[in-house]
C-alpha cells in the first residue's frame, strides 16, 4: 500500500480513517473526495471537494498515481440522509466510483467497499451466525437493504471485469462509538431502549476504532472477497439496555408494528423502518474469517457498548468535548505549505524532549511501553542522532510496532 | 440452506472458507450471563427451579438409562422419538443429562421452525437454549462448538398425531441432519423417551391460525401435563466416522442410515412400553 484515496474523507469514518492513514509511513499519498468539507483535522492529506462524478475522479486516481482506494461513503443509516439522497449516493455513486477505477488503463490495484451486515436482512429462519456465503433469505424490504444488494452487485461485477484489482467488501455490524448520530442515537441514545414486545433480538457491534482498524487492515494486507466484520460476541437488546443503564421498554407491538412507529415519532423516538425485522429476529454474525486473516479487534460487543455508556455518561459533564473542528481552505493551505509552519514543525520534532537526558537508561525502558505512537517516533529519532543506546531504540521498535497494529 | 432467490455470483469471487475456523471461535466472557446464541443462564435457572425441577423429579419421577452412552466432551447429535402436545420431552432429556451426566453437560435443542417467530414462545425458547434448525447452527453447534445438540428427526408430524397412535414412530421428515452430523464427524445417539405421550395427550387440533406466523394449528390438550412416569433411555453411540468418507460415494447411506435409527428408536420403545404396568406407576 502506498498511494491511497478515500472517499467519504468527511464521513464518521473516513477521517479518522486517514488520521490513522497519515501516522503510517508506507502510505505516501493521501487523497480524501468528498461533497462536504471534512469534520476531522487532517495533516497530509489532501482534499478534493469532489462528487462521484466518474471522469473527475479518474483524473484525481491517474494523476495521484492512486493505486488503493478504500470506500466508506456508504450510507447504511436510514436516519442520517433523505433515502432518496442516500440512494444517490449508495448506488450511483458507487456506480460513479467503480467507473473510475475500472478498466485497463487504471493505477488502481485495490478497492475496499465498506458495507454493512444489512446486507444479509434479518428473518425468522435465517441462521444464527450468518457467514460470508450465506445469502439474503428474502429480497430486500427497505429502501436502505435495496440499495445495498444493488450497490455490491455493481462491485461483484466490478470485480469479474478487473481481475487485476484485489476488491475486498467488508460488511460490517452495527457501529457504536464516536457521536451519536442517526440509529444509533435514536435507538441507544435515549433514556430508554425501544424494544418490540415479546422479541429479544440478538445484535451485534463493531466499535468505531475497530472500524478504522479493520478498513486499515483491509488496506494493508490483500483480502480478496467478502468479509464480516463485527466484534466477538452477541448481545440480546435486553443485555445491551442492561449494559447502558436504560430500561428497556417494548413500545413496538409485534403486529402493524408499521403502523405505530408514525405514533412513536410523535413522541420522539424514531425507529426507522429498516429496523423493524432486526428487532423481532436479530442478526449474529461469523467473523472468524477476517480474525483468521489476521485482525484482532480491540473491543468486544460487549467492551464497546460499555465504551458507550461510559460516553453516554460523561457528555452531560463535559459536552460535545474539544472545540469543534472547522473547515477553512484559506487556514488549512496556511498550514500545510507555509515555511514558517513547516520549520516550527521541524523543530519541535527533533528538539529534546523535556528532562530526557537526566532519565537514567532503565528509567526510560520503563516508560517506553505508554508512549503515544508520535511520542514515541519523537524519541526515536532523539536516541539515534544521539547517544543512540540500543536497547533503549529496540524497546522503541517494539512499541512503535505494537501501536502500529 | 438459505433459499437461493438471491444473486449467487458473488460466491464466484469467495476464496474457499478456511475448513476449520475453530481456534477463531469467540473467547469467554465471565460477565455475561448470555451466550452468543441467546440462551439466557438467568431465565433457565429460574424456568428450571420453577418447573423443570418439579416435573422431573416428583411429577414425572424420570428414570434413566445409558447415560454413560453419553461422551464427557466433544459434539454428538441426540435423536429423540418426540410427542405430546405441549412436549416435555426435549426439556426432560436435557435435565436428565445435567442432573445424571458426570459432567452435567449442558444440552441445546434444536426447534420446529414454526414457533421461533412467535412472540413470545420464539423468545422464551432462544432463552432456554432451542436452537432454530438451520444446517449451519447445528453444523457450528456440533462441530466448531463441540456441544451435545437434540434434535427430533420426526419433525412437526409428531406432536401432531393423535394419542390412539402414541409411540409409534413417523418418518424422518429433517433433511439434512443427518447429514450435518456426517459433515461434522460427530456421533449419533439414538434416545428413547417414554411418558411423554400419555403426559400432554393431544386431544384435539385447531386449525387455521396459518395467517398468523405460519402456526399450522395448535394443538388442545389438558391444561396441565398428566403425571405419567417417564424412562429416558440413552443408546449406544453411533461412530459416524468411517461412515463420513463412505458417504460421498454412497447416496443411499444417509438414508439407510436414518431407517436404522428409526427402527433402533422404535424398538427400544416398544420394549419399553411392554415392561411398564402402567404409564402412570411405570
Amino acid at each position: 500500500m502506498s498511494r491511497v484515496l478515500i472517499t467519504g474523507i468527511s464521513s464518521r469514518w473516513g477521517g479518522p480513517l486517514a488520521q490513522a492513514l497519515e501516522r503510517d509511513p508506507s502510505v505516501e499519498a493521501l487523497v480524501g473526495i468528498d461533497t462536504h468539507d471534512p469534520r476531522h483535522e487532517l495533516q497530509r492529506t489532501e482534499f478534493v471537494r469532489v462528487d462521484t462524478q466518474p471522469a473527475l475522479i479518474r483524473r484525481i486516481l491517474v494523476a495521484a498515481g492512486i493505486d488503493t482506494v478504500i470506500d466508506t461513503r456508504l450510507v447504511t443509516d436510514p436516519l442520517l440522509l433523505a433515502l432518496q439522497r442516500a440512494r444517490e449516493v449508495n448506488v450511483e455513486g458507487t456506480g460513479g466510483i467503480l467507473e473510475a477505477c475500472g478498466g485497463q488503463s487504471s493505477p488502481v490495484r485495490k478497492l475496499v467497499f465498506k458495507s454493512s451486515a444489512q446486507w444479509y436482512g434479518s428473518e425468522a429462519g435465517d441462521p444464527a451466525f450468518f457467514t460470508e456465503e450465506d445469502v439474503r433469505s428474502r429480497p430486500p424490504r427497505a429502501a436502505i437493504e435495496r440499495d445495498l444488494v444493488e450497490a455490491e452487485q455493481a462491485i461483484d461485477a466490478f470485480a469479474a471485469r478487473n481481475p487485476h484489482t484485489t476488491v475486498t467488501v467488508l460488511r460490517f455490524a452495527t457501529e457504536i462509538g464516536g457521536q451519536p448520530e442517526g440509529s444509533q442515537a435514536a435507538l441507544l441514545g435515549r433514556p430508554l431502549v425501544a424494544g418490540m414486545l415479546g422479541f429479544d433480538p440478538r445484535c451485534q457491534f463493531i466499535h468505531d476504532d475497530d472500524v478504522i482498524g479493520v478498513l486499515r487492515h483491509a488496506a494493508r494486507t490483500d483480502l480478496p472477497g467478502i468479509y464480516n466484520a463485527a466484534a466477538d460476541g452477541v448481545l440480546t437488546l435486553s443485555e445491551v439496555a442492561a449494559l447502558l443503564g436504560k430500561p428497556l421498554l417494548p413500545l413496538l407491538p409485534p403486529w402493524g408494528a408499521d403502523l405505530a412507529l408514525a405514533q412513536l415519532r410523535r413522541v420522539g423516538v424514531a425507529v426507522p423502518l429498516e429496523m423493524l425485522r432486526e428487532l423481532r429476529f436479530g442478526r449474529g454474525l461469523d467473523n472468524r474469517r477476517l480474525k483468521a486473516s489476521g485482525y484482532v479487534y480491540r473491543y468486544t460487543s460487549r467492551e464497546a457498548v460499555l465504551k458507550l455508556r461510559a460516553q453516554q455518561r460523561l457528555r452531560p459533564l463535559l459536552g460535545s468535548g474539544s472545540v469543534e473542528y472547522r473547515y477553512e481552505r484559506e487556514v488549512e493551505d496556511f498550514l500545510r505549505w507555509s515555511p514558517a509552519v513547516h520549520a516550527a514543525r521541524e523543530r519541535q520534532e527533533t528538539g529534546q524532549p523535556d528532562g530526557y537526558d537526566e532519565l537514567s537508561a532503565d528509567e526510560v525502558l520503563s516508560l517506553v511501553g505508554t508512549l503515544e505512537p508520535q511520542a514515541a517516533e519523537r524519541l526515536r529519532r532523539y536516541e539515534a542522532s544521539g547517544r543512540g543506546r540500543q536497547p533503549i531504540l529496540d524497546a522503541l521498535d517494539r512499541r512503535l510496532r505494537a501501536v502500529q497494529r | 440452506m438459505a433459499d437461493e432467490t438471491q444473486p449467487v455470483e458473488f460466491r464466484r469471487h469467495l476464496p474457499a472458507r478456511p475448513a476449520d475456523l475453530r481456534e477463531q471461535l469467540p473467547g469467554l466472557e465471565p460477565e455475561r450471563t448470555v451466550t452468543d446464541w441467546g440462551r439466557s443462564e438467568r431465565v433457565e435457572t429460574f424456568v428450571d427451579r420453577l418447573v423443570y425441577d418439579f416435573l422431573y423429579r416428583y411429577w414425572f419421577r424420570v428414570e434413566v438409562e445409558g447415560i454413560e452412552n453419553l461422551p464427557s466432551e466433544g459434539g454428538a447429535l441426540l435423536l429423540a422419538n418426540h410427542a405430546g402436545a405441549v412436549p416435555p420431552d426435549g426439556a426432560m432429556i436435557a435435565k436428565a443429562i445435567r442432573e445424571e451426566h458426570p459432567r452435567a453437560r449442558t444440552l441445546h435443542v434444536l426447534t420446529a421452525r414454526a414457533l421461533s417467530g412467535v412472540p413470545g414462545i420464539g423468545m422464551l425458547q432462544t432463552k432456554l437454549g432451542r436452537i432454530a434448525p438451520h444446517p449451519a447452527n447445528l453444523h457450528r453447534l456440533l462441530f466448531d462448538e463441540t456441544q451435545l445438540v437434540l434434535a427430533f428427526p420426526e419433525g412437526a408430524s409428531a406432536t401432531a398425531k393423535p394419542f390412539k397412535e402414541r409411540y409409534r414412530l413417523r418418518a424422518f421428515d429433517s433433511p439434512g441432519l443427518i447429514e450435518v452430523a456426517l459433515s461434522a464427524r460427530v456421533p449419533l445417539i439414538p434416545v428413547a423417551v417414554l411418558g411423554a405421550e400419555e403426559a400432554v395427550p393431544v386431544l384435539a387440533r385447531v386449525g387455521g391460525f396459518r395467517q398468523l406466523h405460519r402456526v399450522p394449528s395448535v394443538p388442545v390438550a389438558a391444561p396441565l401435563p398428566l403425571p405419567a412416569k417417564f424412562r429416558i433411555r440413552f443408546l449406544e453411540p453411533i461412530d459416524t466416522a468411517p461412515m463420513a468418507i463412505a458417504s460421498s460415494d454412497d447416496p443411499g447411506l444417509v438414508a439407510r442410515l436414518s431407517d436404522d435409527i428409526r427402527a433402533l428408536i422404535q424398538e427400544n420403545l416398544l420394549e419399553l412400553v411392554a415392561e411398564r404396568r402402567s404409564p402412570w406407576l411405570g
